[in-house]
């Protein structure tokens, strides 16, 4: 069966602590050349039929569940074999 | 007549019986709900209280605030009902948009538990009305997800129309935007906090005070302030 990947990651313009505490890592570790690093979500989603009609549902599932517009943007949706 | 304020119990709350205890505590009734159900029995208010519903996946308050009983507690909400969400109750405020913005994990990744000085900001909502602007009270906080955050827009506009009804006192915890604790809707009958109020109503079980250990009741107003409400309604 077909999988849909969303992946949903913080805003740019707020701060991401767990992003920002793996940056500080990097750092401490010697690691250069790493201006910064965020984290994000990735859900994989199985679907019967990857049709037009299903990407619609993912859309709407991606943009009022699996992110909150306030702190994220969806920043793909993409069908994976 | 006795006021019956209604303790929403979500999968993964801790906090329902102590809240059922601050609302009895106050001279109210405190009546039992249950996430699962359409039915908000009659209840004159509603405390959604403080945990960790669903363990924090997705986000925190994600999926409770998609509960069955959120459509009634939204259009209870919308019709002036007075609504206290609790930690992971605010959490499930902001994701089912009564309140504005979101809330992230703390700043420095850590859980916090101490007892948190606040300044009430906003005297005239339901919940703070036997408080005083300016007034500094002290309750219990303890979460990982407590850092305030929205936009520049949200966050000019609830200034600008005094919707922050805590802010954090001597010490911001966890890195919440103007040092916000707790926030208002425009109606004054939605109010959101991280710390816990219904951890401070009983002498012997409280944050300790210059006066004695573990006897701060500070929290105690907010369910009082909401019983007023309600007579005066």
């Amino acid at each position: 069966m077909p999988t849909i990947v969303v992946d949903v990651m913080p805003k740019a313009e707020l701060l991401d602590p767990q992003g920002k505490a793996v940056s500080g890592a990097l750092d401490r570790l010697g690691y250069e050349g790493f201006g910064g690093v965020r984290i994000g979500k990735r859900f994989e989603l199985t679907v019967e039929s990857a049709d037009e009609a299903t990407l619609a549902t993912v859309r709407t599932i991606a943009d009022e569940i699996l992110s909150n517009s306030v702190i994220e943007d969806v920043v793909g949706i993409e069908v994976v074999e | 007549m006795i006021a019956r304020i209604g303790v929403i119990t979500f999968p993964g709350s801790l906090d329902d019986r102590d809240a059922q205890r601050a609302v009895r505590l106050a001279g109210a009734e405190p009546v039992a709900l249950w996430h699962g159900s359409h039915d908000l029995e009659g209840v004159d208010a509603l405390v959604l209280p403080g945990g960790f519903s669903y363990g924090d996946y997705l986000r925190a308050g994600a999926i409770a605030a998609l509960s069955p009983i959120m459509s009634e507690v939204k259009d209870a909400a919308a019709k002036g009902m007075p609504v206290l969400g609790i930690c992971n109750g605010f959490q499930m405020l902001v994701e089912a948009h009564l309140l504005p913005g979101g809330l992230i994990r703390n700043a420095h990744q850590q859980f916090i538990r101490r007892d948190q000085k606040l300044r009430v900001e906003n005297a005239s909502t339901a919940w703070t009305s036997q408080f005083e602007v300016g007034q500094e009270i002290t309750i219990p906080l303890k979460n990982g997800d407590g850092g305030y955050i929205c936009s520049a827009e949200t966050l000019q506009r609830i200034e600008g129309e005094g919707l922050v009804a805590f802010r954090y006192a001597g010490v911001n915890p966890n890195g919440s935007l103007d040092d916000i604790a707790g926030l208002t809707n425009e109606r004054g009958n939605v109010v959101g906090l991280m710390p816990h109020p219904e951890h401070a109503v009983e002498p012997g079980f409280g944050p300790n005070t210059a006066a004695a250990m573990r006897s701060g009741v500070d929290g105690l107003a907010f369910f009082t302030s909401a019983i007023a409400s309600l007579v005066a309604a």
